[in-house]
């Protein structure tokens, strides 16, 4: 379960996010939409722990990120909006240093690399150093990382972007595969991706979250089956607001 | 303490898929090497004159004329190379966005410090170790005095330690790798020459030589073992650490 109360993050005098209050219960596989600089990133960051809020907490499966960091980051995977590799290292010391940090060791560490690299499709990189990698690989390799050691929370910055068409889909099934056992919040501009995978949505605009819920009833209360004429409408509204 | 091995680690498989480390290592000793061979070269000209002169020769002495001219200059070299070991250290995790991993896995703060400063500091013990081939060698042939060449070892050990730790708190500034480097070598020059205001005021003489590295450095490669120099390097080390703590924690509230 993830639980943001009164999220609110100021850079100086510009309003970043306002006030995000939800609850993302176990198992749900959330959408987070949002045109770009409305907050998406910066909640992500606040979710995560990387970024501090100016107000409200930040809970993990009911524990304050800000007060127990280290207990509540272990139950976390987060796939930032760009990727974080080291391009001088391979795909495995890469892979190594993430498990060993997230407490794998020995025989457990490598079964879990394995598993990672081939639900990523990372076999044929694997020992390929990450500096010559495609952007699509790349992404993967973040993707990876993030699954590393079976978080409960999965937190994924727009996961989809820069893949072809082949990859978007491979890697939509593995988030969807990933859901039912674990809650994930994962960004993007592609409603589509929404629809096919997503069983929730949180729209947020200026920084406020002006819609949330299962996908069918925030769709019933617009009186529309379109995402994209739900997704519109709300920023509109919440525009005016 | 695994968290901090497996940082340490992944610098210094950093630090050797990247020219950084073959560079500075051969660097150091391409200099190191160089002004040995000079001094050593310079002291045997002097005992082949010194062969007539009875009284003279008796005065030369290995550890005289060329240890401590030896462990002098590879300590400025150290100054010059040190920091382009340490400037890439945090400077590149903010630049490749990578410190947004680093900051949401489970790991502190001093973990993540230590594990940085430890894979520098490896760096240079092989710096150092590498050059005792050459330096040990006159021993298989005279009969220097060996502790003065061991505290001139743990000297250059010790003032590379506190360069480290002040190009790592550096690197914390920016994300600019050039600014980190260039900022701690100046400030380490300038820490190093500090004593020379002694020559000018009487202000804070005995302040301004013992914060600077050079009269501390001077004892150990006499072989003098004083723990006022000991102390002061581990604690020049500590404040660098702390420094980039200080500087982590007060960036959290920035991001």
């Amino acid at each position: 379960m993830i639980r943001a109360e009164n999220l609110t993050k100021y850079y100086g005098n510009i309003r970043a996010v306002e006030d995000l209050t939800m609850e993302v219960p176990d198992g749900t596989i959330l959408g987070f939409l949002g045109p770009n600089g409305a907050g998406k990133t910066t909640t992500m960051r606040m979710l995560t722990g990387y970024t501090t809020p100016t107000r409200g907490r930040a809970l993990i499966e009911g524990i304050d990120i800000q007060r127990e960091p280290l207990k509540a980051k272990r139950l976390i995977g987060y796939l930032p909006e760009v990727p974080p590799l080291y391009p001088e290292l391979k795909v495995s010391s890469f892979l190594d240093f993430v498990a060993e940090v997230k407490g794998l060791r020995g025989k457990k560490k490598k079964e879990e690399i394995d598993r990672v690299i081939s639900q990523a499709g990372l076999e044929k990189v694997a020992h390929r150093r990450i500096r010559n990698l495609s952007k699509g690989y790349r992404q993967r390799v973040g993707i990876a990382q993030a699954i590393l050691a079976e978080p409960r929370v999965l937190i994924l910055d727009e996961p989809t972007i820069g893949l072809d068409p082949k990859e978007i889909l491979e890697i939509r099934s593995l988030i969807k595969s990933l859901g039912g056992q674990r809650t994930v919040i994962l960004s993007t501009h592609i409603l589509q991706e929404v629809t096919s995978i997503c069983d929730s949505i949180a729209i947020i605009n200026e920084g406020r979250l002006i819609e949330f819920g299962k996908i069918k009833e925030v769709e019933e209360k617009y009186g529309s089956t379109s995402l994209e004429e739900v997704y519109i409408s709300a920023i509109s509204r919440g525009g005016e607001a | 303490m695994r968290n901090t091995w497996a940082i340490m680690k992944k610098e210094l498989k950093i630090y050797f898929s990247s020219p950084t480390a073959y560079i500075v290592i051969s660097l150091f000793l391409l200099l190191a090497g160089f002004m040995y061979y000079v001094i050593i070269s310079n002291f045997s000209l002097l005992s082949l004159r010194a062969g007539n002169n009875p009284y003279f020769s008796s005065h030369l002495s290995l550890n005289q004329s060329v240890y401590i001219p030896f462990f002098s200059n590879a300590a400025v070299v150290l100054l010059l190379l040190l920091p382009i070991l340490t400037m890439r250290l945090f400077a590149e995790e903010k630049r490749q966005r990578t410190e947004e991993l680093l900051f949401t896995l489970p790991l502190t703060n001093t973990q993540i410090i230590l594990g940085k400063y430890l894979a520098a500091v490896t760096v240079l013990l092989l710096m150092i170790v590498a050059t005792t081939p050459y330096v040990f060698y006159p021993f298989t042939i005279a009969k220097p005095e060996l502790a003065p060449v061991l505290t001139g070892y743990l000297g250059l050990f010790l003032l590379g330690s506190s360069f480290i730790s002040f190009g790592l708190f550096a690197s914390s500034l920016t994300e600019n790798q050039i600014v980190a480097a260039v900022f701690s070598f100046a400030i380490l020059l300038l820490l190093w020459l500090i004593y020379w205001l002694t020559y000018v005021t009487s202000f804070m003489g005995d302040f301004l030589k013992f914060i600077s590295f050079f009269g501390h450095f001077d004892n150990l490669t006499k072989g003098v073992i004083d723990t006022a120099d000991i102390a002061y390097y581990i604690s020049f080390t500590l404040v660098g650490l702390f420094l980039t703590y200080a500087v982590l924690e007060v960036k959290r509230w920035w991001r």
